[in-house]
Formats: structure tokens, C-alpha cells, sequence
């Protein structure tokens, strides 16, 4: 190449990026992440994940399955011994009926679902409405898509449950969806039945689609779970997506699914086969184990996180730091506006100084701002430690 | 399972506080409870499972299987009872197979307990044969995995 032309085109890999992932901000859990990792002797009650290993039975069928050389390519859509296995459930636990054959998806995570239900959903300039605060990737996946975030705040004096006349207010033309994630993270609010049944005016009125993250649905703590789908005339238009990671201590095999319309789940299918293929098969014979096997130790983690909700929601009250009860998912989500703080100078001061990182609550949207997300998917010395140092630090306040 | 066994039986050093702010109950009922299920002697006793091999002193360990002569009154449960009184004696089983005793004890030595066998448990009316098996390394004792390995780790924050 001839040296002036050389120094003309000086590479910058800047100008090659695509602009909307250029344009999109870095999330706001990075900056505690960092300030955490380098703190010594910090309590973090900011993990998103179970403490708990997966249960060695199912570590162990892995083992086997690996030892037996199953180390191939499964059907795009997963195993199907795991897609009967998750339709069985969904038919016993929800009175849902499911065609293994077609209405069910295998996906690596639940956030793989997350993004192709949006990818296979929405249009370019089509809207989605969000209820926040919410977990941080959905607004994310919708702009990847091609769509609109449209979000919408909920608050503490509907314990954090979307309401119908909040979401008719963001409704235009071009909206095509509704997320609902609940059990929520980072609120721990539920919706029961009937707050669900006070949505489905809107929804069929509006003709949406529901899409609805249940990935801790198992994690409830007052009754059973109620999925959207199972309201009377609603399965049709409510793609139901889940997973093991939460329920089952599985985080790191990322393994979600999928349950819908055929065309919805074909459409994601589709996007699935040329991204990512398969979910990988090590971790669908893992999950396969743990949906068979795993309900005793399933139930038995349940019980340990519900033991440690009522200690340590009742420990944040009698502090001071006021909350309302979570009655499902791992997280407490107390309230600080009484400080004058913001959620990120309270969340980074009570880092600084007594050690004890949460999540500032306005990283999961807008109206999270005024509170903290505390998971207690920890030991229970380390929760009853960290109220220790937390009322220390109100104290100084 | 009663919640509040359940909880003493993984931690016998959870007061009725904090038992009952994990149950969401009032203190009181708890501790109630609590003293109901001792003197009705549900609960025996208190104890701590200690990892001896930490320890350069430690204590030397035997599992005994026993054959046993069955009394025709009493069974198993006269030599039983007797071979329980002994202190060296950890536990006493009846079990199912080739065996019908089961019993652990500990020594200071595997002469010492060589001999507590030959003296006091072979002798004894009623057993027809001992055998003596010493535990070498102890991996699990009472649900909890003995030997250190390093906690698998979690990143510090995630959404």
C-alpha cells in the first residue's frame, strides 16, 4: 500500500461500531462492581444470583452425560425429553397445555429469550411498554430489536405492581407489548391473579402482546405463582419465559426456555438456529436432572431464602429503613428518601464507610430512585452482620 | 419438619431471637417451645461437631460390628443398653444384614480401644463376635463435608 494512502485511512475502530450500540449507556452496576471488588471485607448484598452451589446430583448427571461423550449439537429448539419434561410441568403446576413439538423454545439463559422475543416480535419503530424498575437488559434488548422503550414507573404505593391506567397512558399506536416480569427483581413485588386480571382489559382491548419474564416464579412466597397466560383467553397472547437459574441454583449453565403461540416461538426459533444454534448440551442434560430430580432441594432453597426475607426484612424495619414486604424473587427494597440522599450517594456512602454494598435502586430505572435493592441470596450471619453496620451507618447520618 | 428443629438441628447456637425473627413468630412462643421440646426430651442435648483432625491431639475412632445372641424377653435392647453405658461408647445401633450391633467408640489410642474391645465389649454374655474396623479419615460427620476446598467464588455485583 502506498504510504500516503496509509496514513489517509489511520484505523479507528470508533467509526466502525454501529451507532445504537455506540449510543447505548453502560450499565450502572458496573461503576459498584468496581468499587466493591476492590474493597476488602465487604458484605455485598448486591448479587443477583443464588449463594447457593447447584445441587451435586445435578452436577453430577452432567459428569455422567459428559463421561458418556454427549458432547453434540441438540435439535434448535433443545432436547426433547427437556421440552416434554418442562411441558409436563407447565401442565401440572399452571393448567397450561403446551405442544412440546412446537410451542416451546431451549434457550442459553433467560436473557437469550428475553432478546429474541423482542427480536421476533417487533417491528422497527414498534413500541414495548416497560413497567420499572425493572432488571436492566429489557429496554436494552428493545432498542437492539429495532423498537421503542416505552417505560413505565410503578411505586411503593401499589407495592411496586403495574397498573392498568399506567400502562393505558403510554399506549400509542405503535405499541405492540407488554413485559411483565414479576416476581420482580429488584422489587420483590408479586401481582396476584386479580392484579393481573385488572391488565387483561387493556391488554386485549389494545390487542398486545404479553411478554412475561417468570424466571423467579418458583420464588414465591405467599401462594403459588400466577402467570398472565392463565387467565381465561390469555395463553394465546403471552409468551411465558423462564428458567432454572434462579429456582435451581443454575445461573452459570444458562439454560431459560421459552413457552408461547406457535408462530411466536417459531419466529424466535428461527432467530435462535442462526445465532445460536443450540443451547449447549452439557447444561440441557443438567437442567433435564434438575426439573426430574431437584424439587426437594428446590423447595429446600426456597424455604432458606424465605427464612431469611422475614429476618431480614424485619431487621431493615426496625432500623429504620422502611420496606414494604417482598414477596417474592431474593431482594428487599427499602427505602432511603428519609436521608435526603439519592439512592447512589446513600448506596455509595454506606459502601465507603461501613462496607456493606447494595444497588442503588435508580439503576433499574427512574422510579427506583429513593430506594436500595438488597438481595438476601446470602448467609444469614452476613445478613444479620450487614443490618449491624447498616444501622451504624443511619446512625451517623 | 418443626421449623424450629429444623433450624436448631443446623445451628443448636440460634437463640429463640433470631429463631423467631426467621420464623416471623413472637419470641416468647418460640422460647416456650423451645423449653416444651426439651423437657419432653425431644431435644437431648446441645452439642458441636468438632473437625478432630485439625487438631495434632487428636482422638482415635472404631466402628464395632457385633453378632449378638438374641435374649428371648428382652431381644437386642439388654446388651444394648449395657454396651451404652460404657463412656468410651459414641453410639449404639441395631442394624439390619450380617450384623446386628453397630457401635462407635472412641480412644485415646488403637491399643486403648484394642483393649476396651477384648475387656469389656467381647466378653460380654450375649456377643458372639466383634469386628473392629478403625476410621482412618473422617470426610462427612453429621451432613457437613469435612475436608476444605475453596469456596466457589460469585462475582461481588450483579443485576
Amino acid at each position: 500500500m502506498k504510504q500516503g494512502l496509509k496514513n489517509v485511512l489511520a484505523w479507528n475502530a470508533n467509526a466502525h461500531l454501529n451507532q445504537v450500540v455506540k449510543a447505548m449507556p453502560p450499565s450502572g452496576i458496573r461503576k459498584f462492581f468496581d468499587l466493591v471488588s476492590e474493597m476488602e471485607g465487604a458484605i455485598s448484598l448486591g448479587v443477583g444470583e443464588p449463594d447457593f452451589v447447584t445441587p451435586w446430583h445435578v452436577r453430577e448427571a452432567c459428569i455422567y452425560s459428559l463421561e458418556s461423550g454427549n458432547t453434540h449439537y441438540t435439535s434448535n429448539k433443545g432436547m426433547p425429553e427437556l421440552r416434554e419434561c418442562i411441558c409436563d410441568q407447565a401442565k401440572k403446576e399452571m393448567k397450561l397445555d403446551y405442544d412440546p413439538t412446537e410451542e416451546i423454545l431451549i434457550t442459553t439463559g433467560v436473557s437469550e429469550a428475553v432478546d429474541l422475543a423482542f427480536r421476533a416480535t417487533l417491528n422497527p419503530g414498534d413500541e414495548a411498554i416497560v413497567p420499572e424498575p425493572c432488571y436492566v437488559a429489557y429496554t436494552p434488548d428493545i432498542i437492539l430489536a429495532g423498537g421503542v422503550p416505552k417505560t413505565v414507573p410503578t411505586g411503593l404505593s401499589d407495592e411496586f405492581r403495574v397498573q392498568p391506567e399506567d400502562i393505558e397512558r403510554a399506549l400509542t399506536e405503535k405499541t405492540r407489548a407488554v413485559l411483565l416480569s414479576y416476581p420482580n427483581n429488584p422489587t420483590g413485588a408479586i401481582m396476584t391473579r386479580s392484579d393481573l386480571e385488572d391488565l387483561a382489559d387493556v391488554v386485549v382491548e389494545h390487542d398486545l402482546l404479553v411478554i412475561s419474564d417468570e424466571v423467579y416464579a418458583k420464588l414465591s412466597y405467599s401462594g403459588s405463582h400466577c402467570s398472565f397466560a392463565q387467565l381465561e383467553g390469555m395463553k394465546e397472547r403471552t409468551l411465558i419465559l423462564n428458567g432454572l437459574s434462579k429456582s435451581h441454583a443454575m445461573t452459570g449453565w444458562r439454560i431459560g426456555y421459552a413457552l408461547g403461540d406457535p408462530a411466536l416461538v417459531g419466529a424466535m426459533t428461527k432467530v435462535h438456529q442462526y445465532t445460536m444454534l443450540c443451547a449447549p448440551t452439557m447444561a440441557q442434560v443438567a437442567a433435564l436432572e434438575a426439573l426430574e430430580k431437584g424439587n426437594e432441594e428446590m423447595l429446600h432453597m426456597k424455604h432458606e431464602y424465605d427464612l431469611r426475607r422475614r429476618l431480614f426484612v424485619s431487621g431493615l424495619n426496625r432500623i429504620g429503613l422502611t420496606c414494604f414486604e417482598p414477596r417474592g424473587a431474593f431482594y428487599a427494597f427499602p427505602s432511603v428518601q428519609a436521608w435526603g440522599l439519592s439512592s447512589e450517594e446513600f448506596a455509595e456512602r454506606l459502601l465507603k464507610e461501613q462496607k456493606v454494598a447494595v444497588v442503588p435502586g435508580d439503576v433499574f430505572g427512574a422510579s427506583g430512585e429513593g430506594f436500595l435493592r438488597c438481595s438476601y441470596a446470602t448467609s444469614r450471619e452476613e445478613l444479620i452482620e450487614a443490618l449491624d453496620r447498616m444501622e451504624t451507618f443511619i446512625g451517623g447520618l | 419438619m418443626n421449623e424450629i428443629l429444623e433450624i436448631l438441628s443446623e445451628d443448636a447456637k440460634a437463640t429463640p431471637s433470631e429463631i423467631a425473627a426467621l420464623l416471623g413468630r413472637p419470641e416468647e412462643d418460640v422460647a416456650k417451645e423451645i423449653l416444651e421440646l426439651e423437657e419432653s426430651g425431644v431435644i437431648r442435648k446441645y452439642i458441636t461437631l468438632i473437625n478432630w483432625e485439625k487438631l495434632d491431639q487428636s482422638f482415635v475412632f472404631a466402628v464395632l460390628e457385633l453378632k449378638v445372641a438374641l435374649q428371648r424377653k428382652t431381644g437386642y435392647d439388654a446388651v444394648a443398653e449395657r454396651i451404652a453405658r460404657f463412656s468410651e461408647v459414641e453410639s449404639v445401633r441395631l442394624i439390619s444384614g450380617d450384623h446386628d450391633l453397630s457401635i462407635t467408640v472412641r480412644g485415646a489410642s488403637m491399643k486403648d480401644i484394642a483393649y476396651f474391645v477384648a475387656e469389656k465389649i467381647a466378653p460380654l454374655e450375649g456377643v458372639q463376635s466383634t469386628c473392629t474396623h478403625f476410621i482412618l479419615k473422617s470426610y462427612k460427620e453429621h451432613g457437613v463435608i469435612l475436608t476444605d476446598r475453596p469456596k466457589p467464588k460469585r462475582l461481588v455485583v450483579t443485576p
